[in-house]
């Protein structure tokens, strides 16, 4: 098997090599340029708040809004005692309040992760 | 009751919130100490600070007046006052810090880029203000009167005179302090007496207050809402649109978010209000429910709104029974005196803005701002009476509800609000709830359907201000702020990053 020697060296470049590099811009500066590419930046976290916001109040509707309507639907709920009051006494002067903080304290965590997504995204580069 | 302990409780608060506030004035140096203690609150504090101003005559002596009196239903109040925190929290808490305005005025032009605007929303902070400040006063008389025997003015008169010389001292505008002190001042002088109170009631065998005979209304008093009671639905659902709502709208509210350091530690604080609100308001339906079994004569008597005075002299006797009155009576005057002074404050605020780019300079604009915002609600406190303190309260969250919510929640949310948009969905927000409160204050009486709806009008007002407020805006596209995505830049994204706020 005979080789054909040493081919000559060539020289590997990419072709824009010699050409000046466009300037990569930071996601903050697209912010700040308020180009399309900025909107996307700022709408994605708006939106993943806006919908944050309204799953808790959904939330607050159903589990909280929802109880004139349940008990004038069920009003066999009244006879229910519980600590000597009628159960509907006991829900709305008591139980309440725990879910209405635990609300709180979750849509804080939710958005809290949600604005640290977005500052590791905009502070990456 | 005995008057020397009451009035020494009454008197001890009074001296207590002057003494704090003149040595609060020491550590404020610079203006921004005076408005906002230079941003730098810790969330606890402040939590106890916006606890205190927030728990007003309403609260104290208000729900336990009106479950006395009505009964189940009247638990949406409290419920109401508290879930308000939570949409506040969930809709506009960090924005509203980060927008770096101090009050609602501040922030409707910023915004909206619009001086009219502005001066709108200082008319609405005013009025509703006033609104809320007129049955603080009348709550005083009323728990003056009742530990006392004096004339029902004398407590109004007094508790604006007591804001009056805070305001114009200035010592109130280091109100932090005192706001705390209050907070749990009243959560404790609620506590310790229920503790005796339900030891006497199990003594006395526990009777349920859902077996004790009905003194006034019918049968309904322990089941908030039967079949068929379509305007008991209407009017609760109406109290439950304006409590939620209504809060983010208050004046005193709003300017407390910016003594937090940023918006993350807004959020934080609020929810601690959360919490706090919550551990204050399991306590007095109870006075309500074991008034009807102590002191039902007072449903007769129309002073339903004494029962948290009251109660504890008449289930205990003796020197302890006086003692746990004067407490709560402590707790009452802590009551009026924190949410007058920051209502004061707030309205004098924005009074004095208003005037000082007239003729006035600073100091006496907010001097006299603040006379005017004190005099106007107590003559209104003197010469009408009778809608009752819980009920004169929901007022003020019907109008709050009706015209800055819809202007928070959408100058946060969506950008294509406009000046015009804004406006016409104040005014028709703001003129309808407006007139069903002087309907309710002139007590007009229509009969059937139409008094109900005007009675609690929230649920068909702020539905109409905010369609109102979308499809004017729509319809004037060309008035969109310039600087509008900067803005909602600056109030969405964390302070941590570095961006071009405008």
């Amino acid at each position: 098997m005979s080789s054909p020697g040493p081919s000559p060296r060539v020289r590997v470049t990419s072709p824009r090599a010699t050409r000046r590099r466009a300037p990569r811009r930071t996601p903050a500066a697209e912010i700040d340029q308020q180009s399309a590419l900025g909107d996307v930046y700022i709408n994605s976290l708006l939106r993943a708040q806006l919908r944050l916001a309204g799953l808790v109040l959904l939330a607050l509707a159903l589990l909280v809004g929802s109880l004139p309507l349940v008990v004038i639907a069920f009003p066999a709920l009244n006879e229910v005692i519980v600590l000597g009051m009628p159960l509907p006494w006991v829900v709305l002067g008591f139980a309440v309040y725990p879910v209405l903080a635990l609300l709180g304290w979750v849509y804080v965590r939710t958005a809290e992760r949600n604005e640290q997504a977005f500052t590791d995204v905009v502070e990456r580069s | 009751m005995s008057t020397p302990l009451a009035i020494t409780a009454v008197v001890f608060v009074v001296v207590t919130t002057l003494a704090i506030g003149t040595w609060g004035l020491r550590f404020s140096r610079t203006t921004s100490d005076f408005f906002v203690a230079s941003r730098t609150v810790r969330p606890a504090l402040n939590a106890s600070a916006i606890g205190g101003e927030y728990l007003s005559a309403a609260s104290f002596l208000g729900v336990a007046g009106l479950v006395l009196a009505f009964g189940a239903e009247m638990l949406w109040y409290p419920v109401g006052w508290t879930a308000g925190y939570l949409v506040l929290l969930v809709l506009v808490a960090a924005p509203l810090r980060r927008s770096g305005a101090y009050t609602l005025p501040d922030f409707a032009e910023t915004r909206l880029e619009s001086r009219v605007v502005r001066r709108v929303s200082s008319l609405l902070v005013v009025a509703i203000g006033w609104l809320y400040l007129m049955p603080q006063f009348q709550g005083a008389g009323i728990a003056l009167a009742s530990v006392t025997g004096a004339s029902t003015w004398v407590g109004g008169v007094l508790v604006a005179t007591v804001v009056m010389v805070n305001v114009l001292t200035g010592g109130m505008r280091s109100v932090t302090f005192v706001q705390a002190f209050q907070y749990w001042l009243k959560l404790t002088a609620l506590l310790v007496p229920v503790f005796f109170l339900l030891l006497v009631w199990a003594g006395d065998g526990a009777v349920s207050p859902a077996d004790v005979g009905d003194a006034v209304v019918g049968n309904d008093w322990a089941a908030p809402l039967l079949p068929g009671d379509w305007e008991g639905l209407y009017t609760t659902y109406s109290l439950i649109i304006a409590t939620f709502l209504g809060t983010m709208g208050l004046p005193h509210v709003v300017v407390r978010f910016y003594t937090n350091p940023d918006g993350r530690a807004a959020r934080r604080t609020t929810l601690v209000v959360l919490v706090l609100l919550g551990m204050f308001y399991v306590l007095p339906p109870v006075y309500g429910a074991l008034g009807r079994v102590y002191a039902p004569d007072l449903i007769a008597s129309g002073q339903s709104d004494a029962v948290v005075l009251e109660l504890p002299a008449r289930m205990i006797a003796g020197l302890g029974g006086e003692l746990l009155s004067a407490l709560t009576t402590a707790g009452a005057f802590a009551a009026f005196l924190s949410t007058s002074s920051g209502l004061t404050i707030a309205v004098a605020g924005v009074v004095s803005q208003e005037l000082t780019q007239r003729r006035l300079s600073g100091v006496a604009a907010f001097r006299a701002a603040a006379v005017v915002a004190v005099t106007v609600p107590l003559a209104l406190a003197l010469l009408t009476s009778g809608v009752g303190v819980a009920r004169a309260v929901a007022l003020a969250f019907a109008v709050a509800a009706s015209t800055f919510c819809p202007l928070l929640v959408l100058g946060i949310w969506w950008r294509r609000l406009t000046d015009v948009g804004a406006l016409a969905g104040l005014a028709v927000g703001g003129g309808l709830s407006g007139a069903a409160v002087a309907n309710t204050l002139l007590g007009l009486d229509h009969g059937g359907w139409q008094a109900v709806l005007l009675a609690q009008p929230a649920a068909w007002t702020v539905p109409a201000a905010f369609l109102t407020m979308i499809l004017v805006s729509l319809a004037t596209p060309w008035r969109r702020p310039v600087g509008v995505r900067r803005f909602l830049v600056r109030l969405h994204t964390p302070e941590a990053v570095a961006l071009d706020r405008g």
